[in-house]
């Protein structure tokens, strides 16, 4: 007989969705689907506040990713405002955005990624989570605990708040970077860059090889990816051009403010959140085994559309990724692979920020901001992908009309596409357990920041 | 051992990772306590562990902690649910005290936010709302509220985020009754630290388009009151306790940016929409004067019934 399967909430990462496994009569999968269950509606209650104020809502939008949705929230203001930041300003904000990575992409695989991996795919829920990697592997979780812990104090030593940061204002920074906690972030910094080199080592040759064989077939479909690049063309977070690769590698690459041009997003009602999909493919098909017009975000999508990484370190460690995995690299639990690439490009890079002698300047922000109409796209990239903030403003530089594409949405399809392919791989004539049903979820897990 | 279950609803999970903030501490604690239910960190599924359930349940806990406002029936669902399987129930953060930065929603109508998100928006192709009837997603409620109006709430830690010391110190008070838990009851004014001339400003309430007069180099303790030097900061209306117990300046004063009220009404009966008009007035401002004064003044309680569609 044919039954449905809801499995929810999905656990272990951030946010509010589920999933439902539709079985057809000899239990074997006819369909599956993942649901996010609310829609708050910041792009409506953002209408009618001051410009300059949104990047204090919006980073409400992702209690992990505060900093992002803040700092695009502010590049997308100051093009409303013509406001030019300056240099040290620029360099305070991807300052933070570095910093804000490094705590997050060490919570995502250590107490939301590795229990799967530590404790087994199979272990039992009540040891499967961060309690019991803290039994299993105690001397290192005190490390990981205390390491996160240390770079979120940083920032917020600085910054005043690290999570929903205010100290990015229209124009630039709100206050400057002594030299004294220069010198500080500095040392935090260092720590954190050999704790981020151990980590990615260590995942290396002890994680990632055990679970080769699920790498290779769970959530595993083709897509395109979208991600940032600087002029060079190598892995970028905070600012340059968005490049849209399509299923078969090519790609186009433009300016935030086209991104209508190359994007378009697609409805369905079983869900609340959307279906951006590449515009050129003409439409969006959510078939595992012949994707139309899918494309992912997140760090695995910006592995595979930069040509290098940013960093020397990171860039040894993508060469040693692509030797194995090739480029576009579609395997989706290599997601956990590329966010410690991008960790240690975000320790390099936050390294090279605060020795770069204009991040002490007081040349931070810019003067003579009016309210004026205008209207501006923002980006920058976030932990699950590309942030698009697109606003309007009237003459008094209020918010018209806001548009906001976030991480999240663009992996919509995505992790659709994912737990259908899992859930045909491993459920067959009826049979499935705890087990099963985790494996299956893993393929979403893989998604998150 | 106390048994806790947590759950997030119309959230951003900035609760949750302010628990994990609590840092070393937490690991020390973590043999104390048993999470029996918390989806940001363990595999425990609301319709049995295959989805076979076909009702909704949390297991039993002595503590129950919820951040988030309830915005749509499974938030209601899920809230009933925990307030019937635990004894103690902590609303976490300001979204379950007061509503939050979603409740500035309450402006709108929900067929105003599905028209532009499923149709309007210049990106979209229009399609239907979500249909909740055929497919197992709950439907929105017109109103995002805070979790006592509609359940028992024992014990209120508001801060968007809370500093992570509130919340380790009630948990530490749940462990030990000797440890008595006692929050800020002033406003963030009386915590904060600049000076304060009391002489009346006669100019313009400037918006944050500009940078407050301040020498980096000195302490936040010389730079001039915000308010004072024309900038709309909420501290006289806020509770404070944003600093935890540092002892430090209010956070966003520290970062020298105005508050914006996130810590909610400085007492539970406090309407900052009626008392701001009063401390705008003190320092020489017209608060006719102040633009979009509900996004500013019901940035973060627009529950309670304070924010409502107009017209």
């Amino acid at each position: 007989m044919s039954k449905t399967l809801r499995v929810a909430p999905i656990t272990r990462i951030e946010g509010h969705a589920g999933f439902e496994i539709m079985l057809d009569d000899n239990g074997n999968v006819a369909d599956a689907r993942m649901q996010v269950m609310s829609l708050r509606g910041f792009e409506k209650f953002v209408v009618g506040r001051p410009v300059e104020e949104v990047s204090r809502i919006v980073n409400r939008i992702c209690g992990i990713c505060p900093w992002q949705h803040h700092l695009a929230s502010n590049k997308a203001a100051d093009l409303c405002l013509g406001a030019e930041v300056p240099e040290t300003g620029r360099k305070l904000r991807e300052l933070c955005q570095m910093l804000a990575y490094i705590p997050d992409k060490i919570l995502h695989f250590y107490f939301l990624a590795a229990p799967d991996f530590v404790m087994g795919p199979d272990a039992d829920y009540s040891v499967r989570n961060v309690v019991g990697v803290v039994g299993a592997v105690p001397d290192l979780a005190k490390q990981v605990v205390h390491m996160r812990y240390k770079t979120q104090m940083a920032l917020e030593k600085f910054a005043g708040k690290v999570i929903h940061p205010i100290a990015a204002v229209v124009g630039g920074f709100s206050k400057p970077l002594l030299e004294d906690e220069r010198k500080e972030l500095l040392e935090v910094v260092k720590e954190a860059k050999d704790f981020c080199l151990f980590t990615i080592k260590f995942a290396r040759e002890n994680v990632f090889p055990k679970y080769l064989e699920a790498v290779k077939t769970l959530g595993v479909f083709p897509s395109g990816y979208i991600g940032t690049v600087d002029g060079n063309g190598s892995l970028e977070l905070y600012d340059g051009q968005l490049r849209l690769m399509n299923i078969d590698g090519s790609y186009d690459q433009f300016d935030y403010s086209e991104y209508q041009d190359y994007i378009a997003e697609h409805v369905e009602d079983w869900s609340y959140l959307k279906f951006p999909y590449i515009k050129k493919a003409g439409g969006i098909k959510l078939d595992e085994n012949d994707p139309v017009g899918v494309y992912r975000s997140n760090c695995l999508a910006r592995v595979n559309v930069c040509d290098q990484m940013k960093t020397p370190l990171a860039q040894e460690e993508l060469e040693i990724f692509r030797k194995e995995f090739g480029r576009p690299a579609h395997l989706t639990l290599l997601y956990h692979w590329a966010r410690l690439i991008e960790l240690v490009q975000c320790c390099e890079r936050a390294e090279e920020l605060l020795n770069d002698p204009k991040i002490t300047g007081r040349e931070i922000r810019a003067e003579g901001i009016k309210p004026q109409a205008g209207e501006g796209v923002g980006c920058v990239e976030a932990p699950r992908g590309t942030l698009i903030h697109h606003y309007k403003t009237d003459s008094d530089g209020m918010v018209e009309q806001a548009n906001l594409i976030v991480g999240t949405t663009h992996n919509n399809a995505g992790m659709n596409l994912s737990i259908k392919q899992a859930a045909k791989a491993v459920i067959k004539d009826g049979k499935y357990d705890e087990e099963v049903m985790n494996l299956i979820e893993m393929a979403v897990r893989a998604y998150d920041p | 051992m106390v048994k806790i279950a947590e759950e997030w609803l119309n959230s951003c999970s900035g609760c949750e990772i302010a628990i994990l903030n609590i840092g070393d501490v937490l690991v020390d604690l973590l043999p104390s306590l048993e999470f029996v239910h918390i989806p940001v960190l363990i595999d425990k599924k609301y319709y049995g562990q295959t989805g076979e359930g076909t009702e909704l349940d949390i297991p039993e806990a002595v503590v129950g902690i919820v951040s988030g406002g309830v915005k749509n029936e499974e938030h209601l669902e899920v809230l009933k649910k925990m307030r019937e399987r635990v004894q103690i129930l902590i609303a976490l953060g300001t979204c379950a005290t007061d509503g939050g930065i979603p409740a500035l929603a309450n402006m709108y109508s929900n067929d105003e936010i599905r028209d532009f998100v499923y149709r309007d928006s210049p990106t979209t192709e229009a399609g239907p709302n979500p249909d909740v009837k055929g497919n197992h997603i709950p439907d929105m409620l017109e109103s995002c509220s805070a979790l006592d109006e509609h359940v028992k709430v024992d014990l209120k830690l508001p801060g968007c985020p809370p500093h992570p010391d509130w919340i380790a110190a009630a948990i530490l008070s749940l462990l030990d009754e000797k440890n008595v838990l006692e929050l800020p009851e002033k406003s963030v004014c009386d915590t904060c630290p600049t000076q304060r001339e009391r002489k009346k400003s006669m100019g313009d309430i400037r918006r944050m388009l500009e940078t407050p007069d301040y020498d980096p180099e000195k302490p936040i303790s010389e730079m001039r009151c915000l308010l004072e030097q024309g900038f709309m900061c909420l501290g006289p209306v806020t509770k404070a306790g944003c600093s935890g117990m540092t002892g430090e300046a209010p956070r966003c004063i520290s970062a020298r940016v105005p508050c914006r009220g996130c810590y909610g009404p400085v007492r539970d009966d406090r309407i900052p929409l009626v008392d701001y008009v009063g401390a705008l007035a003190t320092v020489g401002y017209d608060p006719s004067r102040m633009p979009d004064r509900r996004g500013y003044l019901c940035r973060f309680n627009g529950g309670h019934g304070v924010l409502k569609k107009l017209g």
